[in-house]
């Protein structure tokens, strides 16, 4: 007879019907960063005085740890920006570590010290490290990150996570710039340890977060991988075709016109300013709460069910293709999506349409010339 | 070192104990504890009853003869529940001895 039992912490969120309020919880520490990437949707500069005085001090984000233990959270994701920057990183980690809470941290890992090196050897975070890479050579890494010797700093932090055996994952923003380098960053990946799978690729960038910068869009916009450039990429990974079928059979057909069809609101995610949004990338301001104003609880409980209740479509546009588009298992789009493309909540992204078409097309759910919203009796075309 | 009941066991600094929704969850702090860096511990009515009564005062035997009052259980079943739980919590190095 066994008195205990393993448990990850995905099956406690769903296991004896015990889910606690709060699964997840995701802070951007700080919208700053120590790069400059030239496809980034969030990065402030690193010196950027203003965002550093509005950040969330100290205090204010162990209460919402705080706040997030007593609703039952048993991960908190630190991203930013770049959280390593703020000087209280270790101090926020080992809080959030001792109030028994697992951590996953996006970081570039420039930022990695010996010192937090053996922080996080002594209290490991529970989750694996996930670390962005923006090339494999100075090169093309420095031009991705804008500025010199970031290439250096980020096999330092690496070399550092290795010597002191913190478990890491690797994922790639694939830039144009070091397309040629990719066979060389998946020989490396499959040396790392806890890389179980193929690394995660971003190619279908997003837009500013905050709508804050036109010039920087257009950058972005031109460092897309194309639909069909996409299609190729996800064909790289052997078992993506079966399961995007499998993906398919389960979460296809339409949507309808409720705006909130996807998990957005049913956890949270707080900005660097103490603002909760209702997903890491819907900074919407009329989506966004104050936690100065209200508690994290309240939140969840009765203002996020309220917006996701009353948050219908009302752009023709939407309800014509979106509403009705079987492939929405597919397409990105949302509401987050939307608003950082094009300002309102429910206006089609066309460039994320075109790759959603791309991929049912690949997959023989469409003829060439067939939009999917106009696919009537679609049940039949993907639960085969 | 063999377990006995004149023994006093509390919960190790290096696991932080949490009660989520009625259930007592285990999170390790350092490694080790756990055989996969994300796992985390729960532990069924016997052992709630237990770990509620470690406080590294009480001797294994208290704690049984506690429960056993408590649930007006035999003493005999009680002890070697004790002693199960805690060899496993020993073993995953959740409790020290005191």
């Amino acid at each position: 007879m066994s008195y205990i039992k393993k448990l990850l912490p995905h099956e406690f969120n769903n296991w004896q019907n015990k889910r606690p309020l709060l699964g997840q919880l995701d802070i951007e520490l700080t919208e700053r960063c120590n790069n400059a990437c030239l496809h980034c949707c969030i990065n402030l500069p690193e010196d950027d005085a203003a965002s550093r005085d509005r950040e969330m001090n100290t205090d204010f984000v162990k209460d919402v740890l705080s706040q997030a233990a007593g609703l039952g959270c048993l991960t908190v994701r630190f991203t930013g920006g770049e959280p390593l920057l703020r000087e209280d990183f270790a101090e926020l980690y080992e809080f959030a570590r001792r109030m028994g809470m697992q951590v996953i941290l996006f970081t570039n890992a420039c930022l990695v010290t010996p010192e937090l090196a053996v922080l996080l050897a002594r209290i490991p975070p529970g989750r694996v490290l996930e670390v962005s890479v923006y090339g494999m050579r100075p090169e093309s890494y420095d031009r991705a990150v804008g500025r010199k010797g970031a290439f250096e700093e980020f096999r330092r932090g690496v070399s550092l996570l290795e010597e002191h055996r913190i478990p890491f994952i690797v994922k790639a923003a694939l830039l144009p710039l070091w397309k040629e380098e990719l066979a060389e960053f998946e020989s490396w990946a499959r040396t790392i340890l806890h890389m179980d799978k193929m690394p995660g690729y971003s190619m279908n960038f997003n837009l500013r977060s905050r709508r804050d910068n036109a010039a920087k869009n257009a950058t972005i916009a031109g460092l897309r991988a194309t639909p069909e450039e996409t299609v190729s990429m996800l064909l790289r990974n052997p078992h993506f075709l079966e399961e995007l079928k499998q993906f398919c059979r389960k979460f296809m057909g339409s949507s309808g016109d409720r705006l909130f069809s996807c998990g957005a609101g049913h956890g949270a995610c707080i900005d660097a300013y103490g603002k909760v949004q209702m997903c890491l990338l819907l900074k919407n301001p009329a989506t966004v709460v104050d936690l100065r104003e209200v508690t994290l609880k309240t939140v969840l409980t009765e203002v996020f069910p309220a917006m996701r209740e009353s948050s219908v479509a009302t752009n023709p546009d939407y309800l014509r293709r979106c509403a009705r588009c079987f492939l929405k298992g597919l397409c990105e789009q949302c509401p987050a999506k939307s608003w950082m493309e094009n300002g309102t909540l429910d206006t089609p992204v066309e460039y994320l349409c075109a790759v959603a078409h791309a991929q049912g097309r690949h997959l023989g759910l469409l003829g060439d010339n067939e939009n999917a919203w106009d696919v009537a009796g679609s049940g039949a075309r993907h639960s085969g | 070192m063999e377990l006995t009941l004149d023994m006093k066991y509390a919960p190790s600094e290096d696991v932080v104990a949490r009660v989520i929704e009625d259930e007592l969850i285990i999170v390790p702090l350092v490694a080790g504890i756990g055989d996969m860096e994300d796992e985390l511990y729960t532990m069924n009515e016997t052992g709630k009853a237990v770990w509620s009564r470690l406080d590294g005062e009480k001797t294994l035997r208290m704690i049984a003869d506690d429960l056993a009052a408590t649930f007006e259980a035999p003493p005999g079943i009680i002890e070697k529940d004790v002693l199960g739980l805690i060899e496993e919590l020993v073993r995953r190095k959740i409790v020290v001895v005191r």
